[in-house]
């Protein structure tokens, strides 16, 4: 059997690159969105950034998904995405 | 594939009333067949009557010396492309097409399609044919990605020609680490004769990269698994097991945890392809149970990207991730299957799919009652990563045939098993360790008492099963993270 021809098994797919966003010179008057991806203790963080981006005026909304193990659903991206001009995400526990 | 003809029936033949001389005949035969032999003077006589014959020979070309119009066939290409998978075979062409054709020595049939009524009067009235060279084992594969259009719609990946293909493989990034078996057109077609599902069709998407899946990529993963045709209703089956948003592929890959998918066969199927699910079931040494298990793995790699050192966050890893799949052992009627205790019929045959890091035993030589055995079970399962953890872990319990002797001649089901050691398997929250993998997944009431007790598997399932060998009092806990609503075993039957 020929076996110079093989047929690939991967998904033949390429990474897209994206370029990250820049920085925003200041936040201020930003709208911030902090984001819990439901690991342990990731809402302590999240609550102590709330606390401190208050305390100085900003804007914050509160974002959660279900559960860590499951990707976050394309309706929350979406809606973090046009109401926020920045996410904080916590990841770890 | 080829058409097949069985060479026992006879078709219907209509000459329509024409003459032998208004058609031309093609021929295909081989010196390696007696009935060849005996049909070679027939063939004869057929030229001679003035009929036009093209004579394929697929060995011997001095086999058909004399004839007027002889070909070479030992490429196979004519036989390919008539559909030829006995020889002799007599096609008849009307205005280059063909209308009639004979399978084999059959003497009426020769005679009708010819028109010639006293063909091979001498002869038998039937010889069955032997097999066409095209029906070679490997070589339908093998012409179709020749001469036919296979249909695949994978990236083909031409090497040097005296490259090494299992090197190749390795270079490539597509090996768990052992060698795979190179995924040629060849083999991959022959693979896909084992399901009736079109390679187009996908199946879902798998993670990390969230890559559509199609029939065909999970052949090709077959093949460099080891899988045969057969096993592929299951491989099929177990992809589309791990791909459901219950059982959380994503979250099993990414983890520090060295849990891995888990592949559980149930139902006639498993026997029917000769799984093992007795001695050394969860160990090396059975083709379909690390074929299968591979196979998932190797999709999750190529195909979702998944790899070690990547999205693969795993501190350990275990060698459960080379594969880990085998049957339940079904053969004691006292104890119903995972399978039928989730309401399958007994004769259905399922996948189950569950997150596991691999087994340690319970080794318990002493105990004589369902009791004490419970009890024993209880000490191992608690101390599942830890003594006070009761959040995100869930464990299987494979109960072997020794100790499973116990409970029957108790009397006691597999529900009634699980039920005392639900009842053993409560830890009082003073015990319970601080921070993830206990009290944070407690509520406030719940940490209020230190008295209140917890079940081990709180958000976690448990289940118990049958395998393993016949000798030694041995059970095995599989264990692992996740629990309701994050990671769930996943059962499909196999359609």
């Amino acid at each position: 059997m020929p076996d110079h021809i093989l047929l690939d098994p991967t998904a033949e797919t390429q990474a897209a690159i994206v370029p990250r966003l820049k920085r925003p010179p200041s936040i201020k008057g930003k709208t911030i969105g902090l984001f819990d991806i439901a690991k342990m203790r990731g809402d302590e963080f999240l609550d102590r950034l709330d606390e401190l981006l208050t305390a100085r005026g900003h804007t914050v909304k509160r974002y959660r998904k279900k559960h860590f193990t499951h990707l976050a659903p394309i309706e929350l991206k979406q809606q973090m995405r046009s109401e926020c001009d920045l996410v904080i995400e916590g990841l770890a526990d | 594939m080829m058409r097949a003809m069985a060479q026992d029936a006879v078709p219907q033949i209509d000459t329509g009333g024409k003459r032998a001389e208004a058609h031309a005949f093609v021929a295909v035969v081989k010196r390696d067949c007696p009935t060849c032999a005996l049909a070679m003077p027939v063939l004869r006589e057929i030229e001679a009557r003035g009929c036009k014959l093209e004579l394929h020979v697929q060995d011997d070309l001095s086999f058909a010396a004399g004839f007027a119009d002889v070909r070479d066939d030992t490429a196979l290409a004519a036989s390919y492309r008539y559909g030829i998978d006995t020889v002799p075979t007599l096609i008849r062409l009307t205005d280059g097409r063909e209308d009639l054709r004979a399978v084999g020595w059959r003497r009426e049939q020769w005679q009708a399609i010819t028109g010639i009524a006293a063909l091979g009067a001498g002869l038998p009235d039937y010889r069955p044919g032997c097999g066409s060279l095209t029906m070679d084992p490997g070589m339908p594969a093998r012409l179709k990605v020749k001469y036919g259009n296979t249909g695949l719609a994978s990236r083909r990946i031409e090497l040097a020609p005296l490259a090494d293909p299992v090197e190749a493989c390795y270079e490539r990034g597509w090996s768990d680490g052992m060698p795979v078996v190179p995924p040629t057109e060849e083999r991959v077609l022959e693979m896909l004769d084992g399901t009736a599902r079109s390679p187009r069709e996908a199946i879902g998407m798998v993670p990390p990269n969230l890559a559509e899946c199609t029939v065909e990529k999970v052949a090709i993963n077959a093949v460099m698994a080891g899988c045969r045709p057969e096993y592929m209703p299951v491989v099929l089956t177990a992809v589309e097991a791990a791909l459901m948003p219950a059982f959380g592929l994503h979250g099993v890959l990414a983890t520090t945890n060295a849990c891995t998918p888990v592949v559980m066969v149930n139902g006639p199927i498993a026997r029917a392809i000769g799984m093992n699910s007795k001695g050394n079931v969860f160990g090396q040494g059975n083709r379909a149970n690390a074929a299968i298990g591979r196979t998932l793995q190797l999709v999750v790699r190529n195909v979702g990207g998944g790899r070690p050192g990547e999205i693969d966050r795993s501190v350990f890893g275990s060698p459960a991730k080379y594969c880990f799949c085998f049957a339940e052992d079904e053969d004691d009627p006292r104890w119903e299957s995972y399978a039928v205790s989730l309401g399958f019929s007994p004769q259905a045959s399922t996948v189950t799919v569950f997150p596991g890091d691999g087994i340690t035993q319970t080794i318990d030589h002493i105990s004589r009652t369902p009791e004490d055995l419970c009890r024993s079970y209880a000490g191992c399962l608690r101390a599942i990563y830890h003594t006070g953890h009761v959040i995100g872990v869930q464990a299987f319990l494979a109960v072997a045939q020794e100790h499973a002797n116990v409970f029957y001649a108790a009397g006691w089901s597999k529900a009634r098993v699980k039920e005392q050691l639900d009842g053993l398997l409560k830890i009082p929250v003073r015990e319970l360790v601080p921070g993830r993998s206990g009290l944070s997944g407690l509520t406030a009431e719940e940490k209020a008492d230190p008295d209140r007790l917890i079940p081990k598997f709180k958000n976690g399932t448990f289940n118990i099963i049958r395998a393993g060998g016949s000798a030694g009092k041995y059970s095995a806990i599989i264990p692992s993270i996740g629990g309701r609503g994050s990671i769930e075993p996943v059962t499909r039957e196999i359609r």
